[in-house]
């Protein structure tokens, strides 16, 4: 058999997600941006949500995610891309809204707003893109960046006495009345970014449902913040954030509720 | 005993060479262009030995770009 008898499109079994689009992405290769955004598309194409989804982009290196899917998308002011998708929830009901945010967006500037959002139960999504550090502005320390880890603004390290300790929003969200799924995930292998996508879906039928806010934190990698390769990022992300960030279903309320 | 035959296409010019799917690839059957780029300038994945591939969508999976599709028949 020949590669052109195998080639045909009745044999196509995987392929780009039709709701991302042809445009060329900026992102840097092997950003874990990507790969979230495919896990996105994938999803609301098999919940046939195309035409019922609004998405929030950040300000970061995800700003330009309204040009790849083909959604409703809606730009918010810097970290507050959560207050943005209570509006649009709170005014169109039926939509799954979420919001795409990164680390610096959500964990720095608008640490309050996710936190009032998620507290007040809002039924959204928060997807929130943890990679230590702040990409697109050129690699600075970020509030999520790991004791000891080397940024263009703290270039000897981490130190806890003057920076202070990481900041770890997905636990803070666990301790919050109205979150009803908190989870961590990660994109960086084939089974990773299948579990990912799982707690995406999970996430989105539950805002759907009307059941609670939502976050899923994705550890990510940034290969050229950290000044390494894609596949080097990868490994470092293994030996070091998954220590201080450690993958898993945090909180879920839906499957409490089914034990009792 | 039936055979499961894949093969992957790529596309060159939206590829970015981050070489994820090199990694992911659980035959090795991927590889790096020889000294060839795209108009960006970036090395481009190619599938060399495709005799072997059982089309396990690995490598499209973790494609960030999602340069490549992959083909599978039942020989």
């Amino acid at each position: 058999m020949t590669k052109e008898e195998i080639i045909r499109p009745e044999n196509l079994v995987c392929a780009k997600p039709t709701l991302m689009n042809d445009a060329p992405m900026h992102y840097c290769p092997g950003c874990s941006h990507g790969m979230v955004h495919k896990i996105i598309a994938e999803v609301i194409e098999e919940m046939q949500m195309e035409e019922k989804t609004v998405g929030v982009c950040p300000v970061g290196c995800a700003v330009f995610a309204y040009r790849y899917l083909d959604i409703d998308w809606q730009e918010a002011a810097h970290g507050r891309a959560p207050a943005v998708a209570t509006a649009l929830k709170r005014l169109w009901p039926d939509r799954l809204v979420f919001t795409y945010q990164g680390d610096g967006d959500l964990a720095c500037i608008g640490a309050c707003e996710t936190i009032h959002a998620l507290n007040r139960g809002e039924k959204i999504t928060v997807i929130f893109i943890n990679n230590a550090i702040y990409g697109m502005t050129g690699g600075q320390m970020a509030p999520t960046t790991l004791v000891g880890m080397k940024t263009a603004t703290c270039p000897y390290g981490r130190d806890v006495n003057l920076h202070g300790y990481p900041l770890n929003m997905t636990d803070l969200a666990v301790n919050l009345e109205g979150t009803a799924y908190v989870t961590r995930q990660s994109v960086h292998t084939v089974a990773a970014i299948r579990k990912a996508k799982r707690a995406i879906r999970k996430a989105f039928e539950n805002s759907i449902n009307g059941i609670g806010s939502n976050m899923v934190e994705i550890v990510s990698t940034c290969s050229a913040g950290w000044k390494t390769s894609p596949v080097k990022a990868n490994k470092w992300m293994e030996e070091n954030m998954f220590k201080y960030y450690r993958l898993g279903d945090l909180k879920d309320t839906q499957e409490i509720r089914s034990k009792e | 005993m039936s055979k499961i035959r894949g093969a992957v296409t790529v596309d060159t010019e939206r590829c970015k060479g981050c070489s994820l799917c090199i990694e992911a690839c659980p035959l090795n059957l991927l590889s790096l262009a020889d000294k060839r780029v795209n108009h960006k300038g970036y090395p481009y994945v190619e599938q060399k030995n495709w005799e072997s591939c059982t089309g396990c969508t690995s490598c499209a999976i973790v494609c960030p770009d999602g340069c490549i599709s992959v083909y599978r028949v039942k020989e």
